[in-house]
């Protein structure tokens, strides 16, 4: 008996629900503690730099600047432009300039104070608008575009323009960044972090310290949430605590509370895009072209790659018959941002739902009409603007069963007919789809790795390259592990992530954790499996031979696994293997913006139900209806509940959450009393939720699909909906200005404009 | 030296500053690292425990936000922390995370559990809206709770008569009065009010402190630690809700959640305002005193003490003085107590029947956060439908809770209509002087004020003291107009 396809229960939750589960500030090691000391202003020169007073108090142990970096001073992902330590220009307000290393927190705080830290402010871009007007940018602008946009425009019946703008978004994983570094002999450093990629720390890590990354080893037991906010960002304290370790001869740990961690770490990018469209009388899209600025923060790290991917879902699951849309990152002095569920394309179907639902507005149609036959259809309406051909579109099947089982149009109608009676509070109702491309998008970041051991009494341990973060991705490759290797679950067991088992892997990002590893370590599981096999005949005197629940069955008999796995033993049979994936087929080549980046799609549509007050601006979501694209899902109790977090995260994210920065580049809200992620009140009591049935998609693991960030996009139908019940405020036909995030206040603006079309 | 019950053992917490929170002293000193912490604010629910405090049928299980509570605050008293309920079988509040998914990442999940531990013992949670209500404390980044709440429903109220449930009648908090001295702090807890005065004699700089929800975060978020603290907690005839001859008395070391289980019955106003409360965990903790004591323009309770008339109760050891709420807030953060005198209590007279009366709270989400713009508002009419009382109070829209007072003129001796409401809201700008932060800007203060006072002309048009509907989103209700 298989628990693939099956619900399984979180392969921690037991250990989630005792307090039991450690994550690395549990971990019960003696370590030193630090703090950082953060640059005082958004830009500026350092002009004296002096910690030999914070060396002198009492509990300090020791202070570190660029100075005491052995190797490069730098931790830059992907382009070397992010300093470990500032040395001579600060560059964001709470940049690293310094570590206090000391035996208590109380003790590092007052060595911060005693820094002597002297900056002579310079002009400061603390606006996404700011860097636009000054020509402030981190990447040169990169275009797709399929055919002729210009020509396109001429004589269309109707040209809409417009300008979308959306918020960042902090993580708020509940478990702040932390990383634990222990000293091992030779100068060699063990670090236990809270991270979405090991690899990268590994590595960043050996250039911070000038040795190989044989000499260092990065473990990941679990994290307490990442969302994109530990691929990158966790690798600088996690430098500087093995920077401190090694010099120091002792453990030590670097950790941020909320409000450091909110405000030196990057965010989601925020977008602003400037678009016009065509379409023709009846709705259909004829053109888009489009300008999107990403605010990239004062450092590259994974921007141009997000910026990108907004430019992939900047059709959604629409085909425009000539698009060109093209893309910048913008250089602030604000932290630097990054990775966030989504990876930018978010942000992009953003643009093109508002598009969509202008275009509705316009023409008083209804918007899932509009939505509806804009879809990609067959050839030639199945080619993206970077000239992917659409396979396997399963959107219509999808939109077509979600309209029917939410009742799309009754509810509508029932609708009108409440908003018509009554005056201050209107319902709004909508359904958006979603697209969304799964790959990295680098293409060489499409590998995996895994290493399984067997042990005779028929237990296994599995490593993989993936981290946990909640995701549910352990518990997937338990039960891969389990089915490939005949096991029963519980004789499975999910390692802490580490480089020493799993090397060179790539990022547990970009919703790729289990199509990546499953394979790898379904690859692992066979060979050991194929090794056993012949025991099993000898054993069960039989030819055919099949392994599952724990057992080995064949020619009428079984046996426990455990005792294939023990005459394996005597036989002398190795039972441990690595295996490796590399997705086929993928590619994109930049110079000329065309490629299959994407190895399949997935897909989802969802139905929001609003209710507005046209006093407050204060809104609630009644009802959301998900029917999604899990393909044949490897767990579906785990997918759902990607499905469901993922979709209020997004609503979060287009509603309630606002990251604001005061005009000196300080971050207003930066802890949850003035930064609001949904609370249990937001999520609508009616959330139904349900995986597209019979969805088994070809060449992935076990016929899966993905579903670590599509479903936060799923959001946009609040969005849409929330617009719907605007409008009912004002006139027909009323165009609806509502910014993102859609804050009571954004709201309530939006209903004064709509009334005063009336 | 502080004393206290964790765990079902005794426990005796040496050489620790009497700042020092309970979040801290179990990870750091203890190493139960079950508790965790993620904003040492109250916010997100994490550091979540139970404390056994006396409710009114009984010792009862409370969740509060252990990052906010110093160790001298669970003196005397009896804790359960996540670490504490590992036995043989699951808690059945952990029995139904586990088995609805409700944990993802799993770091929330410790605070969830002691939270639906609470649940689990309560009979009154009776309504989806009411398990939200229990839970909004706890955020949680990954599940989007819809399996957090499958669980609540199945454990709220159940009651199971197991070890907890059977040890309770016997935690009750005990003598809870201390006297401490340590690493340079004084941290007192009297008894009687002889010894408060005589503290106060002996160090008149000390300051107050009772549920800790508010001074708390000087020490977890500032990281400055108050010399001398002086707890109200213990004196108990200041915690006592009652009502005489039409006046509501409220002690003011009653909790919101007292004072919430108080009014659900006798001030549909105050109930409705307390509703939206911070959360479970603040509520349980956090107190009537302490949130008009610090005069803050966002406070909840005071512009619906303010609508409804009332006077706040000062005590020092030589008087007890009564003075008009209005004139108690003197300006911003400044009130009329003066040296070594405590507020006792607020007097609220239960309005006629013929009043219309109504307390909205505006915030950017519902549940948890602080006040955009609050209101009370209360208008009573004669006969004819001649206004003979007008108190239109406001929150968030001056430096200090502030009544609009050129509005309440205008209306009095004119018949109580729209025409009239949306005349009086035109004149909300003489009195309220919004300013914009990231919770909104002044424009959108200024103007929710003015909708608030036109949506409770509407919503009084039937039901003149109009009840909180369940579960409702928009704080104006639809209502007598439709
Ligand atoms: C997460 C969170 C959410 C919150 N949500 C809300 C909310 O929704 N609405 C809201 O209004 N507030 C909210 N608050 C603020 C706070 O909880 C309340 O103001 C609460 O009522 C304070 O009571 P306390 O007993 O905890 O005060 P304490 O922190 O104990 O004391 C606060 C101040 O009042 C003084 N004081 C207390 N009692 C007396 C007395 N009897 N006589 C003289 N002085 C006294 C103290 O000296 C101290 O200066 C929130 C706080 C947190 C942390
Ligand atoms: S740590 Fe967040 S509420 Fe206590
Ligand atoms: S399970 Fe991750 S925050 Fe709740």
């Amino acid at each position: 008996m298989s628990t693939l396809h099956q619900p399984q229960l979180h392969e921690s939750g037991k250990l989630h629900v005792t307090g039991e589960a450690r994550y690395v500030d549990d971990l019960a090691v003696p370590a030193l503690v630090a703090q950082v000391v953060p640059a005082p202003v958004a830009h500026g020169r350092i002009r004296r730099l002096d910690v030999t007073r914070a060396r002198a108090v009492p509990g300090v142990v020791a202070v570190f600047t660029h100075r005491d970096v052995p190797g490069e001073n730098q931790v830059g992902p992907v382009i070397h432009d992010e300093e470990l330590f500032a040395f001579d220009t600060v560059r964001f307000l709470g940049q690293s300039v310094a570590l206090v290393v000391a035996e208590s927190y109380a003790a590092a705080r007052a060595g911060v104070k005693a820094v002597e830290l002297e900056v002579d402010p310079l002009p400061a871009i603390t606006t996404l608008d700011e860097a636009l007007a000054k020509g402030s940018f981190l990447t040169d602008p990169h275009t797709m575009q399929r055919g002729d946009v210009e020509a396109a425009f001429v004589g269309a019946p109707l040209v809409l323009q417009g300008q979308v703008r959306t918020g960042g978004q902090d993580h708020f994983y509940l478990e702040t960044q932390c990383s634990l570094a222990l000293p091992e002999e030779g100068g060699t450093v063990r670090v236990i972090s809270s991270t979405q990629h090991p690899s990268e720390v590994q590595t960043i890590l050996s250039h911070v310290l000038g040795v190989g990354r044989s000499s260092i080893v990065v473990e990941v037991p679990r994290m307490g949430g990442g969302f994109g906010g530990k691929e990158t960002q966790a690798a600088p304290y996690a430098a500087m605590a093995a920077l401190a370790a090694v010099k120091l001869r002792k453990a030590v740990k670097v950790w941020l509370n909320r409000d450091q961690d909110m405000m030196w770490t990057g965010k989601r990018h925020p977008f602003l895009s400037n678009w016009r469209a065509a379409f023709d009388a009846q709705g259909r899209i004829l053109a888009l072209d489009a300008k999107l600025y990403a605010d990239g923060g004062f450092s590259s790290d994974l921007s141009r790659a997000i910026c990108d991917r907004a430019l992939y879902h900047a059709d959604n699951a629409y085909f425009v018959p000539a698009i060109r849309v093209t893309g910048q990152v913008a250089k602030t002095n604000l932290p630097s941002n990054t990775a966030f569920r989504g990876f930018g394309g978010p942000q992009g179907m953003a643009l093109v739902e508002e598009v969509m639902s202008r275009a509705a507005e316009r023409l008083g149609l209804d918007p899932a009409t509009v939505r509806a036959q804009n879809f990609y259809g067959d050839a030639p309406r199945n080619v993206t603007q970077y000239h992917q051909t659409v396979t396997e579109n399963r959107i219509g099947r999808i939109w077509s069963e979600l309209l029917e089982s939410s009742r799309y149009a009754q509810r509508r109608a029932e609708l009108e007919a409440f908003n018509a009676g009554s005056a201050h509070h209107k319902w709004g109702l909508a359904i958006t789809p979603v697209k969304f491309g799964i790959s990295f998008t680098t293409s060489f970041l499409n590998q995996a790795g895994a290493l399984v051991v067997v042990y005779a009494d028929g237990t296994a341990q599995v490593n993989h390259g993936g981290t946990e973060m909640g995701q549910g991705l352990h518990t997937k490759i338990r039960a891969i592990a389990a089915h490939e290797l005949g096991l029963d679950v519980s004789d499975v067991r999910v390692m802490t992530t580490a480089t020493d088992k799993v090397p060179n892997t790539s990022a547990t990002a970009a919703s790729s954790g289990s199509d990546l590893n499953g394979q790898a370590v379904k690859a692992a599981c066979e060979t050991v499996r194929e090794r056993l096999v012949p025991i099993a005949q000898k054993l069960l005197g039989a030819e055919a031979v099949s392994f599952a629940g724990g057992f080995a069955t064949g020619g009428g008999k079984a046996v426990p696994m455990r005792e294939v796995t023990q005459a394996a033993y005597l036989a002398q049979v190795s039972m441990s293997a690595t295996g490796y994936y590399r997705t086929p087929g993928i590619n994109y080549d930049r110079a000329t913006a065309k490629g299959k980046p994407f190895h399949y799609f997935a897909y989802g549509a969802a139905v929001a139900e609003v209710e507005l007050s046209g006093l407050t601006g204060e809104h609630r979501v009644r009802r959301v209806d998900i029917l999604h694209d899990a393909g044949r899902s490897l767990s579906p109790s785990i997918d759902v509940g990607q499905v469901e977090g993922g979709f209020i995260q997004g609503v979060g994210w287009l509603t309630c959450e606002e990251v604001r920065f005061d005009g000196k580049g300080f971050l207003a809200t930066h802890s949850p009393d003035t930064y609001k992620i949904p609370a249990c009140g937001d999520t609508p009591t009616e959330f139904h939720v349900k995986l597209l049935e019979n969805a088994a998609q070809e060449g992935v693991i076990h016929g899966s699909k993905a579903v670590g960030e599509p479903p936060l996009m799923l959001a946009l139908s609040v969005v849409a909906a929330l617009r719907h019940a605007v409008s009912a405020f004002g006139p027909a036909k009323t165009e609806v200005e509502l910014a993102m995030p859609c804050t009571p206040e954004a709201l309530l603006f939006a209903v004064e404009h709509a009334k005063s079309k009336g | 030296m502080i004393r206290f019950n964790l765990n079902g053992a005794w426990v005796e917490a040496s050489d620790v500053a009497p700042t020092t929170t309970l979040l801290r002293w179990l990870r750091d000193t203890r190493g139960l690292s079950g508790t965790k912490e993620g904003c040492a604010e109250g916010d997100c629910g994490a550091c979540t425990v139970a404390v056994v405090e006396q409710g009114a049928k009984g010792p009862e299980y409370r969740a509060v936000n252990s990052c906010l509570l110093l160790l001298p605050m669970v003196h005397g008293k009896h804790v359960v922390t996540v670490d504490g309920l590992k036995r043989e079988q699951l808690h059945p509040a952990q029995q139904a995370l586990a088995e609805a998914l409700g944990s993802q990442c799993g770091y929330c999940t410790p605070g969830v559990v002691m939270t639906l531990f609470e649940a689990t013992y309560r009979g009154d949670l009776d309504a989806p809206w009411k398990l939200d209500d229990q839970l909004c404390g706890n955020l949680c980044r990954c599940t989007g709770y819809r399996p957090i709440r499958e669980a609540a429903q199945q454990v709220a109220g159940t009651c199971p008569a197991d070890e907890f449930s059977k040890a309770l009648p016997a935690s009750a908090p005990a003598d809870t009065s201390l006297q401490l001295e340590r690493a340079g702090q004084r941290f007192t807890t009297p008894a009687t009010f002889d010894a408060l005065w005589d503290e106060l004699d002996a160090h008149p700089d000390a300051r107050f402190v009772v549920g800790g929800t508010d001074l708390s975060l000087e020490i977890t978020k500032r990281f400055q630690a108050p010399p001398k603290l002086v707890s109200l907690e213990a004196l108990a005839p200041l915690r006592a809700l009652t009502e005489v001859d039409g006046v509501l008395r409220l002690g003011a070391t009653a909790t919101i959640s007292e004072l919430e289980a108080f009014t659900a019955a006798r001030s549909p106003a105050i109930h409705r305002m307390v509703r939206y409360f911070g959360a479970r965990q603040i509520k349980h903790r956090g107190t009537i005193g302490g949130n008009l004591c610090t005069a803050s323009p966002i406070g909840d309770l005071a512009p619906v003490f303010l609508s409804l008339g009332a006077t706040a109760v000062l005590r020092s050891r030589a008087t007890e003085r009564r003075v008009p709420l209005h004139e108690f807030f003197v300006a911003y953060r400044k009130t009329a107590l003066g040296p070594k005198e405590v507020l006792a209590a607020i007097e609220v007279p239960r309005p006629s029947p013929t009043a219309r009366s109504v307390a909205y709270k505006v915030s950017k989400r519902r549940e948890l956060d602080i006040s955009t713009v609050s209101a009370g508002l209360f208008v009573d009419t004669d006969a004819s439908n001649l206004v003979t009382v007008a108190r239109f109070a406001f929150g968030g829209v001056a430096a200090t809770p502030k009544r609009a007072t050129a509005a309440e003129r205008a209306v009095v001796g004119k018949p109580w209509t729209r025409e009239t409401a949306l005349a009086a809201s035109k004149l909300l700008g003489e009195d309220l002087t919004p300013l914009s932060d990231h919770r909104g800007s002044a424009n959108y203060r200024a103007l929710v004020a003015r909708n608030l006072l036109v949506g409770f002309f509407d919503e009084t048009l039937t039901v003149r003291q109009p009840a909180l509907q369940s579960g409702h989103a928009a704080t104006v209700q639809p209502g007598g107009l439709s």
